[in-house]
């Protein structure tokens, strides 16, 4: 599903490079639930950046599903980020307009789907992550907990191949983090392939296989 | 793998549902948005378009309301005078005649005109080292029944009363022969001083002179009508010794239920042969050349001041726009890493500069014609030589309110463009 070759990726400012990656190799199957973790500064969410088509590598080789991401023109990888990806972030990155209902039909609609069927799937999804009785609801009219799991309803709205999460439980109580994590992990029994960036081994554990980062290397690798 | 690139390929987005959401996502802005500042942007595209419309519309309007005034106080939609170096109309009374059968014309008047001096204290002036109060004008002879008709002059009597004809000796005096209507203008030209409705003045034509009891006071926004005096037929034949009875101008109206115009009247005079005794002019043609000079002026003073609205408007909405596409970078950043198209959200923006300028401007539109134009209508701009109007023809209005929106579109994409094409990373971590 990912396959990832001498990855690097380094930061420049006018005098200064900062190398984050260097050399990172990483096979994810399908179906599998990675989690990336490490210290702060690591290159967990650098390496997330790179793996989603966020961000352009310095060097290294991306596969993602059959597909070597340097040969997509830009257009490509927006479209491949629509209909093969999905993303939730740490602060939830909801649209502050839209109710939580319009947040999950955004992708869908952008696919062509009409109003009408992006509206259906969208209450799916929301009803999935316990969230249906609150659709209309904008997102700040939600709790951070609530709002996460709105991101987590459309980041799967469209049937992902792959679940990018950049530490979706950080910016969340215990209580909300668990329910979040919890949803990956029903998602994940039902085949979802999920790539989680976190730095809390309570919710890692969660994960079939942890790879450890440190100073833009993976040092371990954990399976459960 | 080719299997998913052909997939990815095959599912290219499509045009129309950028547009659609693009669409959706401007109206939950423009609905999330705060009321007071959109009303306010509302507001500022609302001003923009009046200052492109009304301004020149009344610069136009000014002049307008001179040739209006003209046509409906002097010239009516066709008029005959004396062709150069001519002293009247020839063959006037086969003119007059063939008016008078011609259908669709609704009335007519036929002038007769005699360069004249009025003296007005002859009576009181016991000092001969003093000037006498004296000014030079055209003593205009008419039927008063033909002239009212056709001019409404009764109307414009300000001071005593209208002429009679089963009365003589009385004379209707021009305003602008009166120091007291004319003062500023007085000074450039003799007018008479201390001149009221029932003093006798003293009437100059050639050897000819005769007293005539002044009878009222004329005034109007035409000069042609305001500085002459007035006399029924009967008298001016009394005061003027000139052989024949041919007369110095025509003026004919055509019939609001006509289907003729101007220039088609004008050709029928014209085929009838009268081309030889008069010079035969629409009331386009007889507007004087400098009303027209100032009409071009004007007009192009009112798209000066109209284009710097414009760039006003466009400097506004770009500014507005920018600032909410800066404000939102992040929100952009973000639908743009979930897949959106950046022509899209783009395409939101300049949807939401549609709409602010779209809105100002209908708001425009339904001012001007619903409340402006009837106001300047019933309450008109006092100028000197006419009754300013608001002059704003609708194709000229669709097109500045189409123009507004052209400007405010590009105004609206380039901010938002600027934006959009930023690094999506960068923008969801607001580096």
């Amino acid at each position: 599903m990912i396959s990832v070759k001498n990855l690097l990726k380094t930061y420049k400012t006018k005098d200064i490079e900062t190398p984050v990656l260097r050399g990172i190799d990483l096979e994810v199957k399908a179906g599998e639930f990675i989690g990336i973790m490490g210290k702060s500064g690591a290159g967990k969410s650098t390496l997330m950046y790179q793996v989603s088509m966020l961000d352009n590598p310095t060097g290294g080789e991306i596969i993602l599903d059959g597909i070597n991401i340097e040969s997509l023109s830009m257009e490509e990888r927006t479209q491949m980020r629509l209909f093969e990806l999905g993303y939730v972030f740490q602060d939830y990155a909801l649209i502050p307009e839209l109710s939580a209902r319009e947040n999950a039909m955004i992708p869908l609609l952008m696919q062509g789907k009409t109003f009408i069927e992006a509206g259906k799937i969208a209450e799916e999804v929301l009803s999935k992550v316990g969230l249906l009785h609150r659709k209309d609801n904008k997102p700040s009219q939600l709790s951070g907990g609530e709002q996460q799991r709105v991101a987590v309803a459309r980041a799967i709205a469209h049937n992902p191949k792959i679940l990018f999460a950049d530490e979706p439980t950080a910016n969340l109580d215990s209580v909300s983090g668990q329910a979040v994590i919890e949803l990956f992990e029903e998602l994940h029994k039902k085949g979802q392939t999920i790539v989680m960036v976190t730095h809390e081994p309570e919710y890692a554990q969660y994960c079939n296989r942890i790879v450890y980062l440190e100073d833009g290397k993976i040092v371990r690798e954990t399976v459960k | 793998m080719e299997a998913t690139k052909s997939t990815n390929k095959k599912s290219k987005t499509k045009w129309v549902d950028v547009l659609r959401v693009g669409w959706f996502l401007a109206v939950r802005q423009i609905k999330g948005s705060n009321k007071s500042t959109t009303f306010l942007i509302v507001f500022i595209m609302m001003l923009t378009f009046l200052n492109l419309v009304v301004v020149s519309g009344i610069l136009i309007g000014l002049i307008e309301g001179g040739n209006k005034a003209n046509k409906e106080q002097y010239t009516g939609d066709v008029i005959v005078t004396t062709i150069t170096g001519e002293k009247e109309i020839t063959r006037t009374n086969e003119i007059e005649s063939t008016i008078a059968k011609m259908p669709g014309v609704e009335s007519f008047s036929v002038r007769y005109l005699e360069s004249a001096q009025i003296e007005a204290n002859y009576k009181t002036r016991r000092d001969f080292s003093v000037l006498p109060d004296v000014a030079g004008t055209q003593v205009v002879g008419i039927n008063l029944d033909q002239e009212n008709k056709l001019s409404n002059i009764s109307n414009f009597v300000v001071e005593g009363e209208f002429l009679d004809e089963s009365e003589s000796g009385y004379i209707l005096i021009g305003a602008n022969l009166l120091y007291r209507y004319s003062a500023g203008f007085g000074d450039f030209f003799a007018s008479l001083d201390g001149v009221y409705p029932g003093d006798e003045v003293k009437v100059t034509v050639g050897n000819n002179t005769k007293t005539f009891v002044v009878k009222g006071i004329l005034d109007t926004k035409v000069d042609q009508v305001s500085l002459r005096a007035f006399l029924t037929k009967a008298d001016f034949w009394r005061l003027v010794d000139r052989p024949g009875v041919n007369a110095n101008e025509f003026a004919v109206r055509i019939s609001s239920s006509s289907s003729m115009s101007p220039d088609e009247l004008k050709a029928n005079l014209v085929n009838a042969g009268f081309a030889k005794d008069g010079r035969i002019q629409t009331a386009t043609e007889a507007i004087p050349e400098f009303l027209n000079q100032i009409r071009i002026a004007f007009a192009l003073l009112g798209n000066v001041i109209g284009s710097v609205g414009i760039i006003v408007a466009s400097i506004t909405i770009f500014i507005v726009i920018f600032i909410n596409a800066v404000t939102r970078r992040k929100y952009i950043g973000i639908m743009k890493g979930i897949g959106i198209n950046e022509k899209a959200i783009e395409i939101s923006y300049v949807i939401q500069s549609i709409f602010y300028a779209s809105i100002g401007g209908l708001f425009g539109i339904f001012i001007v014609y619903v409340l402006l134009i009837p106001f300047f209508l019933s309450h008109p701009l006092d100028f000197p030589f006419s009754d300013g109007i608001l002059v704003a023809p609708v194709n000229t209005t669709m097109f500045r309110f189409f123009l507004l929106l052209l400007v405010t579109i590009i105004a609206g994409y380039i901010p938002a463009r600027n934006i959009v094409k930023k690094n999506t990373l960068d923008s969801i971590l607001g580096r």
